[in-house]
């Protein structure tokens, strides 16, 4: 078996692309739920809008780079407000209910061929990367070393991205250090407190819900950039992914969702190599290759489930914090 | 107002505290008209289904006095309360507050104006330290805005001001060791002086607290009275909620009574207990007859009653 491989695929993971566009997302996420206590389901919802809204931009309007990310952004605050003006008033509850309902509404009409035109419909959109790609200085080349070589678009893309996660993070930390951010962790703790000190708790709310979605759409924009927009990748099943991120890597916490999603990928891409040869060298006599590629999940699932019996305040939260959990 | 006094506790030369009285003008009658009220309140109607929690036709709150609030379980104390601070809407009626019409502001900004409520059920941000609790009580903070907070620059200053005020408030009310720790470690007594002292943090005119002493041991009672005698001293009006009688006789200046959702006595702590209309309103107005509804809440109110008798003596 070729463990060289299988570690190096693996280790490749931890600064990808994809890993930091679900570090962002996680990050959103734990603006809206860690931190404010906004139970959002929708986040791949957030994410198909930053996705779709850059490459339609591009493809249908001919907006540059910028354009197209701005049309994302105002799509998600749009989308945002949508979702908070009936809801945020609300028990906590029925945001959940209607962000997962919206979210699955976002990728129908993103499916649908009534747009197909502008849409892709099911499969979706390609062929808007050259925008992104025309902005890169490096020269063409290999850059990087061991796992973590890459070709020039490639470590552009991974510069850019990574750069905005780090970039974010560090908004995020110090809004949360701010009166603003303890406002914030105040609703989450009891919103009727809060009102009762003064604080426009529904303003607040309503912040935290635009601020965690923007941060989910530019996590679509990362996303979409190494493949293809396809709406089956906005499935509700993305948004648990965030949330088993999130968990691990501790809810109210700016570090955990970026170790979190690291950790969350190199598992996936492990367990997915491993599986796949020891499929190969027939260790798994009674699975067959495609089994296999679906034990991973399960695979994943079991160790995050370890992480939160044995870990539940997950790997960056407090410890201490758990001692009061009603 | 200002935190740098510690002001004594208003005591006369028996260990009383001073009351304030000739709070109203003519006869002590359900809604009678007070010298300077601070809040006024009209014809307010409040109903859940066929239920009406609350009617009152006119009661006015003297201003730089304790108030109290009392009646039986379910005559509408709390739903008047919630009323009040903008937390429920009410079918019709309006109020003043320091002769500004505040019906149907929310909450928020109620409390702005200086009206500041604490809760039955106390509210302490459980994970959230002591201090960052007292901080949330601030009013006008410049960091509270989403875009002025990435500049720390901008309000630094400002929050050590306010971490100063926090530290001497919480040092008044003997939390100030606790301040690093979660308000969720605080006991049930801890967090009630917790709240009031958050409460203090905006300079409020009017503080508005829904039965302070439930739940707090006896021990911490006392010192909770104290307190709220302080808040008279700096000149705040106090307006609470309260069920039990030796307090409301102790401390409070004037006793309005609610029955049903209606005021039906007010007057002077001492003379109001007297006034038949109170003693309906806890035996229950057929108290003869044996209408085998609740006997534990009508053990409970006899003996309230007692108390008071007791006390008199």
């Amino acid at each position: 078996m070729d463990w060289g491989a299988i570690f190096s695929n693996a280790a490749g993971e931890l600064i990808s692309p994809t890993t930091a566009a679900y570090a962002l997302a996680a990050l959103g996420l734990a603006v809206h739920f860690g931190y404010t206590g906004l139970l959002n389901f929708g986040q791949a919802g957030f994410m198909a809008l930053g996705a779709y809204g850059y490459a339609i931009s591009i493809l249908t309007f001919g907006l540059p780079v910028w354009g197209a990310f701005l049309v994302g952004v105002g799509a998600s605050i749009v989308f945002a407000l949508i979702l908070g003006i009936p809801t945020l008033r609300l028990r906590a509850d029925y945001l959940a209910i209607v962000t997962i309902a919206a979210a699955e509404i976002v990728r129908l009409l993103f499916t649908t061929n009534a747009f197909a035109s502008v849409t892709g419909s099911a499969n979706g959109l390609s062929g808007y990367k050259n925008e992104f790609a025309a902005l890169n200085p490096l020269a063409p080349g290999t850059y990087g070393f061991g796992p973590f070589e890459s070709n020039a678009y490639d470590t552009w893309l991974r510069i850019v991205a990574w750069s905005i996660v780090i970039l974010a993070a560090l908004f995020v930390w110090q809004i949360m250090r701010s009166p603003w951010g303890r406002v914030i962790k105040g609703i989450r703790e009891d919103e009727d407190a809060v009102r009762a000190l003064g604080k426009n708790v529904y303003a607040y709310k309503m912040q935290s819900l635009v601020l965690g979605g923007v941060l989910g759409t530019i996590a679509g924009m990362i996303f979409a950039l190494p493949r293809a927009v396809v709406p089956s990748n906005y499935q509700t099943t993305l948004t648990f992914f965030i949330y088993a991120i999130l968990l691990l890597g501790g809810a109210a916490t700016v570090l955990g969702p970026i170790i979190g999603s690291m950790i969350f990928w190199v598992l996936l891409s492990f367990f997915s190599g491993f599986i796949a040869r020891a499929v190969e060298a027939g260790w798994l006599p009674f699975m067959t290759g495609i089994q296999g590629s679906q034990l991973r999940f399960i695979l994943v699932g079991v160790a995050i489930m370890l992480i939160v019996i044995f870990r539940p305040q997950g790997i960056f939260g407090n410890k201490k914090e758990l001692a009061f959990v009603r | 107002m200002s935190v740098d006094t510690v002001p004594v506790t208003p005591t006369g030369p028996t260990g009383k505290p001073i009351k304030t009285i000739d709070l109203h003008v003519g006869e002590a009658a359900p809604g009678c008209q007070k010298r300077d009220p601070i809040l006024v309140v009209d014809g307010v109607r409040r109903t859940f289904g066929g239920l009406t929690a609350v009617d009152v036709d006119h009661v006015e709150v003297p201003r730089g006095a304790i108030t109290a609030l009392i009646g039986p379980n379910g005559a509408g104390k709390t739903t008047l309360f919630n009323l009040l601070t903008g937390f429920d809407k009410p079918d019709a009626g309006k109020w003043t507050f320091d002769g500004r019409a505040i019906s149907g502001v929310p909450a928020y900004r109620v409390a702005r104006m200086g009206q500041i409520r604490t809760f039955q059920l106390t509210k302490a941000l459980g994970l959230l330290t002591v201090m960052d609790n007292m901080l949330l009580g601030a009013k006008g903070q410049t960091g509270e805005n989403l875009f002025r907070a990435l500049l720390p620059f901008l309000w630094r200053k400002q929050e050590s001001a306010n971490e100063a005020k926090a530290l001497d408030l919480l040092t008044r009310f003997k939390l100030d060791a606790k301040k690093d720790d979660y308000a969720a470690s605080l006991s049930g007594g801890q967090r009630k002086l917790l709240e009031m002292a958050r409460a203090l943090m905006s300079d409020p005119t009017l503080v508005m607290l829904d039965e302070p002493m439930a739940g707090v041991n006896p021990a911490l009672t006392q010192s909770l009275l104290d307190h709220i005698l302080n808040l008279k001293a700096q000149g705040m009006t106090v307006l609470f909620v309260e069920h039990d009688m030796h307090m409301v006789r102790h401390i409070a200046d004037w006793v309005i009574v609610m029955a049903e959702g209606k005021v039906v006595a007010e007057g002077d702590p001492h003379e109001v207990m007297k006034n038949p209309a109170v003693i309906d309103a806890y035996l229950g107005q057929h108290h003869d007859e044996d209408i085998g509804e609740d006997p534990e809440a009508e053990v409970m109110h006899v003996s309230a009653i007692k108390e008071l008798l007791d006390d008199e003596r």
